[in-house]
């Protein structure tokens, strides 16, 4: 059932919210001022009860990731918070730093408290011009009020936040790439261990978290972390709260819209959505260009009771709850909870070729089965748009595509095979009309 | 001819370095400062910034080259960049692109022949909500019609 909320999005329509005077009439900075009196143990306890799943695609608990730090007599501790939001078809990040700036310099203060950080960084892709301009004032607002630097509430936990800008590349958004990124380099990501937590940047002990998820943060500490878990509908899998869900594409009211977790995809489709703008629905890649798509006649199949989903069992996917269990046991990823749409006027292989153009583009070039496996698959499907690919060569976007999973140094690789994978699987029948010349019965456009 | 920044630029340089445990980090806000000055990221903006940070030339070209935002050549006085991925190109963003060639005379990539507008597609710009877009300069422009693009790069031109 659709539970709309009104918590993340709270100053989105009132005038002039990215105001400190706004924020704080409307409450803001209690939860701040609460955290600082609390021990920071506390604060994570009640952050791992709230099972907050992080925001930018993984889904880990961001309570549990927080419990990974441990206080270093000798290192400083940093935050980190990624806003370098670039997965196509997500644009959730964006309001918040453009609408609400003091909640996610509130969330920074909590996180940077419990995690024993001094320092901050909010690293946004340079594109958010605004984003970046309501933040900086937003610091400056929090810092002459007294909320930052070297006394925050009147206290000795000094803390500073700084926005960092990033410079145009969607690797950037993977963590260790952000960290090589903001110490000045070139956002190659780092093979993994050592991670975050120990000592990798600036050799300090680090946390990246989603700019969604450290927005959360004073919610959490102003209901406490069990009862904004409890708003969710998928509170029982340790999947809690409300979060931002966007929708884009051929629906006839995209946007972001905030709802507790557990939406289904046919209600951010159909009632938030407003449903389809042309034909019927094809096909939606869920939370992100890098999930696989669903298709709305495909069925869950899970009739073994332990199954996460077998609740939902014989029914259409479009009415499985969305979290971040629930997607992965249907084969695909909840991501960002920000969903494309596409309908029958669509043709499939044409949005294959748009995403592989676009991973081949970002791939960093580090590892080879990413590098020439993303560009190998784009050429294929052009080919394939054209008309001048065989059977044979379908085939071998399996091939390809199994060739880059688990070869690569970060998930980029998965990222860019796994939607690969999944179109060609589903949307067979097109990608055949396509390699043996019979008419595509979407004419090989994205849209007529 | 040395790279020397505005004394603004310098102030706003001196005040970013106090950001970071190490010199080394600043590196891409202070090619983003070069930029700003200048359009692009000169060589001799490459020797500066590394000079300032105590890095190579070589490491700093390094980063340059690796992020998409940094030009290494002369561009446009003003940058358009429509939106080309997936969420823009549901919705029409091809006409977009086709429509902005014919107006500005000049393909993607390429500069107008007074120097006015450089045409570029963009990867994923976080507004599919509001598809389709384009970003000109540091401002977006939302939910595009042909006739819109008209009016904005009138504008440009003028």
């Amino acid at each position: 059932m659709l539970k709309p909320v009104k918590i993340l999005t709270k100053m989105y329509d009132v005038p002039e919210g990215w105001t400190l005077r706004a924020y704080e009439r409307a409450g803001g900075y209690q939860a701040a001022k609460r955290a600082l009196a609390m021990t920071p143990a506390a604060v994570i306890d009640e952050m791992k009860k709230a099972n907050v799943r992080g925001r930018g695609g993984a889904g880990f608990p961001a309570g549990v990731k927080w419990g990974f730090m441990k206080p270093d007599p000798v290192k400083p501790a940093y935050l980190v918070i990624n806003a370098d939001e670039g997965e196509p078809g997500t644009f959730k990040d964006r309001t918040l730093m453009e609408k609400d700036p003091h909640r996610c310099i509130e969330g920074c203060i909590i996180g940077s408290y419990a995690m024993g950080a001094h320092v901050c960084y909010i690293y946004v892709r340079d594109e958010l011009h605004l984003s970046k301009e309501r933040l900086w004032n937003a610091i400056k607002e929090a810092k002459e009020r007294g909320f930052l630097g070297a006394h925050p509430f009147g206290g000795n936990y000094a803390i500073e936040v700084y926005v960092h800008t990033g410079a145009g590349a969607y690797i950037c958004g993977e963590e260790t790439a952000l960290l090589e990124s903001l110490e000045g380099k070139r956002g190659e990501p780092r093979l993994k261990p050592p991670f975050p937590a120990q000592r990798v940047f600036f050799g300090a002990p680090t946390t990246v978290n989603n700019l969604e998820t450290i927005a959360a943060v004073p919610t959490v500490i102003e209901m406490g972390g069990e009862a904004f878990s409890k708003l969710s509908a998928l509170h029982h899998l340790n999947d809690g709260g409300c979060r931002l869900y966007g929708v884009s594409g051929h629906v006839k009211n995209p946007g972001i819209f905030e709802a507790c977790v557990g939406l289904t995809l046919r209600e951010l489709i159909y009632d938030l959505g407003g449903g389809m703008s042309r034909g019927e629905l094809l096909g939606v890649i869920p939370g992100g260009s890098s999930c696989p798509v669903l298709l709305p006649d495909e069925k869950v199949n899970a009739p073994d009771e332990k199954s996460v989903l077998h609740p939902w069992h014989g029914q259409s996917v479009l009415d499985v709850p969305m979290g971040v269990d629930t997607m992965r046991n249907l084969g695909t990823m909840l991501g960002t909870c920000c969903a494309i749409v596409f309908s029958t006027e669509t043709c499939p292989v044409a949005v294959m070729q748009n995403l592989m153009a676009f991973y081949r583009h970002e791939s960093c070039g580090q590892c080879t089965p990413c590098r020439e496996g993303v560009g190998w698959i784009d050429r294929i499907v052009t080919k394939l748009l054209k008309g001048e690919a065989t059977m044979e060569e379908v085939d071998r976007i399996h091939e390809v595509g199994n060739g880059i999973m688990g070869n690569t140094i970060c998930a980029f690789g998965e990222g860019s095979a796994m939607p690969a994978l999944g179109l060609v699987r589903k949307f067979r029948r097109h990608f055949e009309e396509h390699a043996t010349g019979k008419p595509c019965s979407a004419g090989g456009r994205l849209v007529a | 001819m040395a790279f020397v920044l505005s004394a603004e630029r310098e102030r706003e340089m001196s005040e970013i370095l106090t950001r970071y445990p190490t010199r080394r980090a600043a590196c891409i806000p202070l090619l983003h400062l070069c930029q700003d000055q200048e359009g692009y990221v000169s060589e001799e903006a490459m020797h500066f910034v590394a000079d300032k940070l105590g890095l190579s030339t070589a490491q700093v070209k390094g980063v340059v080259t690796f992020y998409t935002l940094f030009n290494t050549e002369p561009v446009g006085k003003h940058t358009v960049w429509v939106c080309k991925t997936l969420s823009c190109s549901l919705r029409g963003a091809k006409d977009i692109i086709g429509h902005c060639e014919k107006r500005l005379g000049v393909h993607v990539g390429e500069t107008t022949r007074d120097g006015k507008v450089t045409l570029r597609t963009a990867e994923c710009l976080a507004s599919c909500g509001t598809a389709p877009m384009m970003q000109v300069d540091k401002k977006y422009h939302e939910n595009l019609t042909t006739a819109e693009v008209d009016r904005i790069l009138d504008r440009l031109l003028a």
